[in-house]
């Protein structure tokens, strides 16, 4: 949104904030406040967002904020809302929980799964940038396949993380929630459609959202929404909307890329482009994506 | 320090931290041939662009830009260019 | 009106009488009769509440976190294993100092696997920074929930308060419990909750920061300031209890025939019911025996534990709980105020018994008592163990 230098300062997500320099996650933050508005009220699970956003007594948040644990955002933010309905004030204020992969498909599951199926008004949003970073860089249930991480490290027995990346939000769309989403932080104007449409629907929302992270993936500032747009041109991080059990929308690829395009950028894959096993690695990348091609239909 | 209880953080208080220490680059805003897409806003980490949309002026806020270069790369016009900064 | 309730009743028409907004509930034995009453009480109308059957411990701990962030009175329930899994949000809550109120039905820690009372569960929370007071009977954990939403949502105390009630022996048993019949006088007692920082779209303070070596240890004392300023409103909570409803149970402790004491058994819960038959006893065949009952144990009692027992020579502190590898907690904290106090002319023997709802028999007690006058600084002997064989 286009402001003056004062305006800029008066974000409800403001500058000041200790994230990297191109961080992705910021932009999304920022992004989402700007169209929930100031009658929001947030939660933040214990990691990058809530360490560098509110470094005491500083505080970047212009809505009232609270961070409690790692594992219980989805937890604090269903207490948030029953206290809004018993006060008769839930009408008017938009309550979101957010979190880190780590805070949501490993450690938060069991309490987003419980946040989902008694579904509370909450606009659930997890970052997801693949790995612990806030840690330095640990392997977490949505790091993706073949990528270094300092617990899934390549080696001469390794090529990095063994697993694919866990299909977060087709758990959420299991629970028949009203809405689902996934966006990237390389789709601006797509990832604030979604957030707006999610603020008017009643129950819970499931957003994912695709932040490329600069030191975990190792690669110049500069590139954060390059990356992210890779992600989505490859098939790698396929981008639609669900409504309960049914999708109803995909982002088409509109050039679709080979995924070397993609790993090059980023020294989490380099082990990859070091010899012939390493080629193989990437084709078994490339089947990935183009089943998401193939399942999500986006092309 | 104003110390509150379960030590609670005022509003917008991080501005007092001027992040721009962290830049090694800055952008230079060369307004040439910018079209006033506002890409370099909307892909800002930091939110520290801000323009006029009638004029077609944008610069950002030298206090707290990280220097990460996202403007300059994603300007599609290459309209903005990042310098060094001397320190 | 008297009433013969359950305990598990009792409690939930006493926090019913204390009307919290949000209650968050998982079940577990034997706290969830108490949970069960106060979402029947919910489906008939008789309480307005958010009633939110969680999945977790964890989560109904962080439910009730969330919405007392917000300014409105909450509540939760559990016991034993659930606890330990609320403890890291207990924590959380008495850090960031809200006025949550626990109601932990008191039981045994696994392994191995048991049901029944001891009070294993509240000593693993002792350091969480949540106040922790011991009913001892049906009516006075009535009216101890009433109590301990006001001694929580103090401003100068505002942390969680646990109430700890012995699993089955309260929870589960039917006594005459004589409840308020004017929710009104009630509402002149424990005033709606005030809140100076909640989440607030007009106020938008941000909760939970993060506290760097420069702050932490501040943000720390100011807790331990706040137990200690508890004290205060403990005593100050229960008089004025006292004089709006005609009950008293003691404040941060009580006494039993305790002015020519020589021998005093020290305990905390509903065995203090059988203690007391047998001081009556022994009082009659001219034994001058009293009883201290510990009914804050966080904040401990200190000053007010060395006022009575100065003038004894034996304390027998029944251990319900056992730290291995040192001895009984309770003993020790009493042996450490009255070092501190430079008392040392008192003998105190510490005892293990009950645990996981081994039964303590008044024969139990009045065997302690002889013993106690021979021995010198047990520290938590199993009382009553069978004898072992190790296959």
């Amino acid at each position: 949104m286009l402001l003056t230098k004062e305006e800029t300062h008066a974000q409800l997500f403001t500058m000041g904030h200790t994230g990297c320099s191109g961080c992705a996650q910021s932009m999304a933050v920022k992004l989402i406040l700007e169209v929930l508005g100031k009658n929001t009220i947030a939660t933040t699970a214990t990691g990058c967002l809530e360490v560098f956003s509110t470094r005491y007594p500083e505080s970047s948040w212009r809505i009232p904020w609270i961070h409690s644990l790692f594992e219980n955002s989805a937890a604090v933010a269903s207490g948030i809302e029953a206290a809004l309905k018993a006060m008769g004030k839930k009408e008017d204020t938009t309550v979101i929980a957010q979190a880190g992969d780590g805070g949501t498909a490993d450690i938060g599951l069991q309490a987003l799964s419980g946040m989902f199926e008694r579904n509370h008004d909450v606009l659930y949003i997890c970052y997801d940038n693949g790995a612990y970073m806030n840690t330095g860089y640990q392997r977490s249930g949505l790091t993706p396949f073949d990528a270094y991480t300092t617990t899934s490290p390549s080696g001469k027995k390794s090529f990095g993380n063994s697993r694919p990346k866990k299909y977060m939000p087709e758990i959420a769309i299991a629970h028949r929630i009203p809405y689902t989403a996934v966006a990237s932080a390389g789709y601006p104007i797509d990832l604030q459609k979604k957030v707006k449409k999610a603020k008017s629907i009643k129950g819970s929302k499931y957003l994912q959202i695709d932040v490329p992270c600069v030191p975990g993936w190792k690669y110049e500032p500069r590139y954060s929404v390059k990356i992210a747009q890779l992600a989505v041109q490859t098939g790698l991080y396929p981008l639609f909307e669900a409504e309960y059990d049914k999708i109803i929308s995909v982002k088409k690829i509109s050039k679709k890329t080979p995924v070397e395009e993609y790993l090059k950028l980023q020294g989490r894959f380099k082990h990859l482009f070091k010899d012939e096993a390493g080629r193989a690695e990437i084709e078994k990348i490339q089947k990935i994506a183009d089943e998401n091609i193939e399942r999500y239909g986006l092309i | 320090m104003d110390f509150k209880i379960g030590i609670i953080a005022l509003p917008g208080a991080a501005l007092s931290n001027k992040t721009g220490s962290f830049a090694n680059e800055n952008p230079v805003f060369k307004l040439e041939k910018c079209t006033g897409c506002n890409l370099c806003i909307y892909f800002c980490p930091e939110g520290v662009v801000y323009g006029d949309k009638k004029t077609k002026i944008y610069d950002y806020d030298v206090d707290y830009c990280k220097g990460c270069g996202i403007c300059a790369e994603e300007c599609p016009v290459g309209d903005i260019e990042m310098v060094l900064v001397e320190k | 009106m008297k009433k013969v309730l359950e305990g598990s009743m009792a409690i939930a028409d006493g926090v019913r009488m204390a009307a919290p907004h949000v209650i968050s509930a998982y079940p577990i034995t034997p706290q969830t009769h108490i949970v069960e009453h106060l979402s029947q009480m919910v489906a008939d109308g008789d309480l307005e509440a958010e009633f939110i059957m969680v999945e977790s411990e964890h989560t109904a701990a962080s439910v009730v976190l969330g919405a007392s962030a917000c300014g409105v009175r909450t509540y939760t329930a559990t016991a034993s294993q659930g606890l330990l899994y609320m403890e890291e949000v207990i924590y959380n809550i008495a850090g960031m100092r809200f006025p949550v109120v626990l109601t932990v039905a008191n039981r045994a820690i696994s392994a191995p696997i048991n049901i029944w009372n001891d009070m294993q569960d509240a000593m693993a929370i002792r350091d969480t920074g949540a106040i922790m007071l011991v009913a001892e009977n049906n009516q006075e954990a009535y009216d101890m929930h009433i109590q301990a939403f006001k001694i929580a949502e103090n401003p100068d105390v505002m942390l969680p308060v646990v109430v700890n009630v012995d699993g089955f022996v309260l929870t589960h048993t039917f006594e005459v419990v004589e409840t308020i019949d004017d929710i009104k006088k009630v509402k002149d007692y424990l005033p709606p909750l005030n809140m100076k920082y909640k989440l607030d779209v007009n106020n938008p303070y941000s909760f939970g920061t993060v506290g760097e070596p420069s702050v932490y240890m501040e943000s720390r004392f100011n807790l331990f300031n706040a137990m200690n300023l508890s004290k205060k409103v403990i005593v100050e909570s229960a008089q004025e209890y006292e004089e709006m409803f005609g009950k008293f149970h003691g404040a941060l402790i009580d006494t039993y025939k305790m002015d020519d004491a020589k021998t005093v058994i020290v305990a905390m819960g509903s065995v203090l019911g059988t203690i007391k038959d047998v001081v009556d006893e022994l009082r009659e065949s001219g034994k001058k025996v009293g009883v201290l009952k510990i009914r804050s144990f966080r904040p401990f009692p200190e000053d007010e534990i060395v006022a009575v027992v100065q003038n004894t020579q034996n304390l027998i502190v029944i251990e319900k709980a056992i730290s291995p590898g040192k001895g009984g907690i309770l003993s020790m904290e009493i042996r450490d105020v009255l070092y501190k106090h430079k008392v040392t002319s008192i003998n105190v023997n510490g005892y293990t018994l009950g645990l996981g709802g081994r039964d303590i028999t008044p024969k139990n007690i009045y065997d302690l008592i002889l013993r106690a006058e021979k021995e010198e600084n047990v520290d938590g002997e199993f009382i009553g163990l069978m004898q072992q064989q190790y296959l």
